[in-house]
């Protein structure tokens, strides 16, 4: 199936493992590889391994550009990748296999034209969509090993079920902020349900249950800095290679004894990274934490797993991992009609200049805030508010106590005045709201305290469109 | 036994950290200092990881939001917790029993990229 990569010529070893022949390198991949094939533990064998494989990497993002670049660098055969995704301009302070001149294009397209003028000698197949229950199997079954480069719980888990189904190797990353996650899953690949000796664990097995959906934080809210991102990509590329430069991307069973030994991947550590930007002393910290093998009572590869995991289950929606990952149940209307007015509804009361005397708190953080806000807003970033709040709730409510949280704007306006709260799309200003009635700010509904529609995105889309929105 | 009994009133030094965003709902801070009593007050047992977390919910949390922590008495799920750098299914969960010096680490899962 893949005689045309390089000039191998596919045999069938003794132990029904397909193996290639040791051949020549040609002129091209000697000289280009030369630099790693000297590293000690490489070599020639390693080099022929790789080239004869094929690996998937699921997003093009963050982490699946610097994974990319790396494991097509190093040459590998045939080099998928799946995404559904255009290039955006705010991709491009970490998406770096991605360009400026490329941004509207496929982001699959994109990287793979950076990847081809970085090396032309591996087959690249893009997958230009999403991954889904209904895809995975079909495009995760052409490789020899997956990385999870992707941005979500839900696509995690399916990705990781698929993997253990088809007894693939999985090198999962993830990263938010200024925190990265790295760790090797079900590799050696075994198959599901043996639990007769210490198998490898798969995600489930590492991660049981997803947090719940108000926990879940993405890159677009919470931000992301490029390097931190682009090291985990790194360091995701640097498993990958080692996985498949060792040979150990072969499922071990019992008619493949000559599959390596590892004891140490039946108890993979997870790579924990943090960046600290207010720390002078240390840059910042790689850790790495000791977790456990496949688990008896798994889901996707415990003792029971073939029974409750399937890949046509998969394919028919079961199981549904949209609701595994409470996505359909978030809801984002927590206040009643009368406590909320709209963006466009408060621009038009000011401009008439019918709006009552009254305080705007911006619940932004104040990195949000520093790039603008409505006049006279007035900023209390959210996780100042609720520590705010959680301080006088456990001080008892002494009489007075809960006006400590109003910012001291709040003096220059009558004390019944009411207060509106606006954040960035109009979730948290409602939980500000709820929360200063139980403070008892609203003097049992004397005091009018409402909140902004939709948040400054919605002041963008219906008031100011040339307003600074992240 | 009453809280008079010297046992009790013995406390053992370790670390406590947050990561993935957990630092958020303890001061901002990642790295804490704690002190906890070698012997349970409640249940009159050895300290272990299921006291250290409702300890950490009534002494350490700075924010409101205690359901990002706990949820129904147990940690909320997408936490995983690190005693000494081994994953706590490998020491027992909420059953570990805290020794002096323990380094405890809680990091929330992450799923972004």
């Amino acid at each position: 199936m893949d005689g045309e990569i390089g000039n191998g010529v596919m045999k069938t070893a003794s132990n029904g493992v397909n193996e290639y022949e040791n051949r020549r390198l040609t002129d091209d991949e000697f000289d280009r590889y030369s630099r790693q094939m000297i590293v000690p533990g490489m070599g020639k064998e390693a080099q022929l391994r790789l080239i004869n494989s094929r690996v998937l990497i699921i997003g093009a993002g963050g982490l699946g550009c610097p994974a990319a670049q790396y494991v097509a660098a190093s040459g590998v055969g045939t080099l998928g990748i799946v995404d559904g995704d255009v290039v955006e301009m705010s991709n491009l302070h970490r998406q770096v296999g991605h360009a400026t001149s490329r941004i509207g294009m496929k982001k699959v397209d994109s990287l793979i034209t950076h990847l081809k003028d970085l090396n032309p000698l591996p087959t690249y197949t893009p997958h230009p969509f999403h991954i889904s229950s209904q895809n995975a199997a079909d495009i995760i079954s052409k490789y020899d090993l997956v990385m999870d480069c992707t941005d979500n719980a839900a696509t995690r888990y399916l990705i990781s079920d698929i993997c253990v189904l088809l007894q693939k190797p999985l090198v999962s990353a993830a990263s938010v902020q200024k925190s990265g996650q790295l760790i090797v899953l079900n590799c050696p690949p075994a198959q599901q349900g043996l639990i007769d000796k210490p198998y490898p664990p798969c995600y489930r097995c590492c991660f049981r249950k997803p947090p719940p959906p108000s926990a879940m934080v993405t890159c677009g809210e919470a931000g992301i800095m490029g390097t931190v991102v682009g090291m985990m990509g790194v360091a995701q590329a640097g498993e990958a290679i080692k996985i498949l430069a060792s040979n150990l991307h072969k499922p071990s069973t019992s008619t493949n004894p000559s599959a390596p030994p590892s004891e140490n991947l039946c108890q993979p550590h997870l790579l924990l990274y943090t960046y600290d930007l207010a720390s002078g002393i240390g840059p910042y910290t790689f850790r790495a934490a000791k977790m456990g093998g496949r688990k008896k009572n798994c889901f996707a590869c415990g003792e029971n797993s073939p029974s409750t995991l399937t890949l046509e289950g998969i394919k028919g929606g079961n199981p549904n991992y949209e609701q595994f990952c409470g996505l359909n149940a978030a809801s984002t209307t927590l206040l009643p009609k009368e406590e909320r007015i709209t963006a466009s509804a408060y621009h038009q009361a000011k401009v008439k200049g019918e709006l009552p005397e009254h305080i705007l708190i911006d619940t932004r953080e104040k990195e949000h805030f520093s790039f603008g806000s409505i006049e006279g807003a007035v900023n209390l970033p959210f996780t100042t508010l609720l520590t705010k709040a959680f301080k006088i709730k456990r001080a008892g409510q002494e009489e007075g106590k809960a006006e400590d949280i109003l910012p001291p704007q709040a003096k220059e306006v009558s004390e019944d005045a009411p207060i509106l709260f606006v954040c960035r799309r109009g979730l948290d200003s409602q939980e500000a709201v709820e929360k200063f009635k139980e403070l008892g700010l609203d003097k049992g509904g004397k005091r009018k305290i409402m909140d902004i529609m939709g948040g400054m995105k919605a002041w963008k889309d219906e008031v100011d469109p040339d307003f600074q929105f992240i | 036994m009453g809280s008079s009994e010297p046992t009790s009133c013995e406390t053992i030094p370790i670390t406590v950290e947050f990561s993935g965003g957990l630092e958020m709902l303890f001061s901002n801070k990642a790295k804490h200092a704690v002190a906890v009593p070698s012997i349970d007050p409640v249940t009159n047992s050895p300290f272990n990881i299921g006291h250290l977390i409702r300890h950490l919910v009534d002494n350490l949390i700075t924010d409101d939001r205690t359901d990002l922590f706990v949820l129904d008495d147990h940690l909320r799920p997408g936490i995983l917790v690190l005693i000494n750098d081994a994953d706590w299914e490998l020491e027992g969960e909420e059953e570990y029993e805290i020794q002096s010096g323990d380094a405890i680490l809680f990091v929330s899962t992450l799923h972004g990229g």
